[in-house]
């Protein structure tokens, strides 16, 4: 391939923003005695799965206690006063079911 | 994402099998690449109790091992030292592409994703001069941010990279202002939505007779290079400047639009419409040149004129086939255009929005079932949102409204070959100026 072939163009994307890392939440040494949320999404019958999970906990580790709390409105929207809850009263959370 | 890394709670994020590329994608770029999710088969959506005891009960599809033991884990294994630091990663974007022969390059665009798998104009530093020779706008100047969902994050772009994309999709530098405006929306026309999204652009005022778009016959069809390489821009500069849209990644549409080919750009057919212009609706003067997006476009309504006799059943007909979770846009010919004052005697456009605001409607039970309005309209209602909230309080059979008013539109395009006209389902998103970007 000669140089005389070669041609320049431009690039066509668009420029991505930085991304910091954000830490975990340090991790539980027991769900037992603890009380887990299983945050309901609102999406796609997700209520009717968690409510499913919520019966394995029962059925499973009693020893869990386990709140079936549906977001406050869409899950396009921020819902502080649910995350406030779950970090007031809880200690883990499951989420779901998003796409 | 937020419980975990703003409240500090340990979380595990339960989703469906098909979005393991998407959602594990979102978390690395929100800068939780090691966040705990688990998988369950796809869909929940329908399935009943039993059978969604059963995902409980099994296993993801993706590790093969049981989901309950990858919970429990998600929430009580320490973590390995992932996860824990913070690190800010480089995503700079070149300004060129290494030179080659036009060919290989064509063939890195399609590779690339860059494309719509049409044949593009390479756009060349010449070419890109040109197209930015058409604004008074400086080619470093941003213009926005767009992203293909809400829970990805923004990608920025300059006036020089819509010029880039301009060039691709075979725009002429007297388009650039209207593909400027376009960009500067924000709105991205390829959204990741499962829904299969497509934008509509409709353009007023001086500058469609400037660059001779088509508001008469096949306006809406591939008969005007205007109409067709600016709506074209729409799309390629959303999947570029937002960061991409590729299937199973950045783009989640179950069946795909192909309205996303050149997200249905069409002037409004002011000299032939009997009603004052959609951007004068909102807030401009008839003199200024305008474009406004719109976003949904799956579903379609269409007849033929207004009947003398039963035109407000089969108005009312059309309505409730379309799904109420998205507002109808009347996307009229001119002569139904007329034909609506005719028969209903709506001299203006907002007469004719009440008639649809006041006619649109279905027994409450039948709405609130609709699965989208379960997904995002009644989480809304239960919240105190208005007017969703008062709605939830019908009785099942009491035929509530489906639409906000504030959220029904009608705009006139086409020939006067015929009457022929149709409701889009689309909801208005923003009216942008094109002469801030001449």
């Amino acid at each position: 391939m000669s140089t005389s072939d070669r041609i320049t163009v431009l690039n066509p994307m668009g420029f991505a923003p930085k991304v910091l890392e954000k830490p975990l939440a340090p991790r539980l040494s027991t769900l037992d005695g603890k009380t887990v949320y299983l945050v309901d999404c609102r999406f796609d019958d997700s209520d009717v799965f968690l409510k499913q999970m919520q019966a394995w906990f029962a059925e499973h580790l009693p020893g869990v206690r386990t709140v079936f709390k549906p977001i406050s409105s869409v899950y396009l929207l921020d819902d502080p006063t649910t995350w406030e809850e779950i970090k007031a009263k809880g200690h883990a959370a499951i989420v779901g079911v998003g796409h | 994402m937020t419980i975990e890394a703003q409240y500090g709670v340990p979380t595990v994020a339960m989703h469906t099998d098909k979005f393991d590329r998407v959602v594990r994608s979102v978390a690395a770029v929100n800068g939780m690449a090691e966040l705990r999710q688990v998988f369950v088969p796809q869909p929940v959506m329908g399935k009943s109790a039993r059978e969604l005891r059963a995902y409980v009960d099994g296993k993801d599809p993706l590790t093969g091992r049981p989901v309950m033991q990858e919970v429990i884990e998600g929430l009580t294994t320490p973590l390995d030292g992932q996860g824990v630091g913070t690190i800010e990663y480089d995503r700079s974007t070149p300004r060129l592409v290494e030179a080659d022969t036009e060919e290989n390059l064509h063939r890195l665009f399609m590779e690339n994703r860059w494309t719509d798998y049409l044949p593009i104009v390479l756009p060349t530093e010449e070419r890109v001069a040109a197209m930015l020779a058409a604004t008074r706008r400086k080619p470093d100047e941003v213009v926005g941010r767009m992203r293909p969902t809400h829970f990805r994050e923004a990608w920025e772009y300059t006036v020089e990279k819509v010029a880039v994309n301009a060039v691709m999709a075979g725009a002429r530098p007297e388009y650039f202002p209207v593909v400027l405006a376009l960009a500067a929306t924000g709105v991205s026309a390829r959204g990741s939505t499962t829904s299969s999204m497509a934008a509509m652009a409709v353009v007023n005022g001086p500058i469609r007779n400037e660059i001779k778009m088509n508001a008469g016959t096949g306006a809406l069809a591939p008969y005007n290079h205007a109409n067709a390489t600016i709506g074209r821009a729409y799309g390629l500069l959303s999947q570029n400047l937002q960061g991409g849209s590729v299937p199973g990644l950045t783009y989640m549409g179950s069946q795909g639009n192909n309205y996303a080919y050149n997200s249905i750009t069409f002037p409004e057919n002011e000299e032939r419409s009997p009603w004052e212009p959609f951007h004068v609706q909102h807030g401009f003067r008839p003199t200024d040149s305008t474009v406004s997006v719109f976003g949904g476009c799956r579903a379609t309504a269409y007849t033929l004129g207004l009947r003398e006799k039963h035109w407000r059943e089969h108005v009312r007909n059309m309505l409730r086939g379309m799904d109420p979770h998205i507002p109808p846009v009347f996307v009229l010919d001119p002569i139904t255009a007329r034909q609506f004052i005719d028969r209903g005697g709506f001299t203006k456009k907002d007469a004719l929005i009440d008639w649809i605001y006041e006619n649109a409607r279905m027994p409450a039970s039948e709405f609130w079932d609709y699965q989208l309005v379960q997904n995002y309209l009644y989480p809304r209602a239960t919240f105190g949102e208005e007017p969703w909230a008062s709605k939830l309080k019908a009785a099942p059979d009491e035929m509530i409204q489906m639409y906000r008013r504030e959220d029904i539109h009608v705009v006139v395009v086409g020939g006067e070959t015929n009457g022929y006209w149709r409701i889009m389902g689309a909801s208005y998103a923003k009216t942008v100026s094109v002469d801030d970007w001449r």
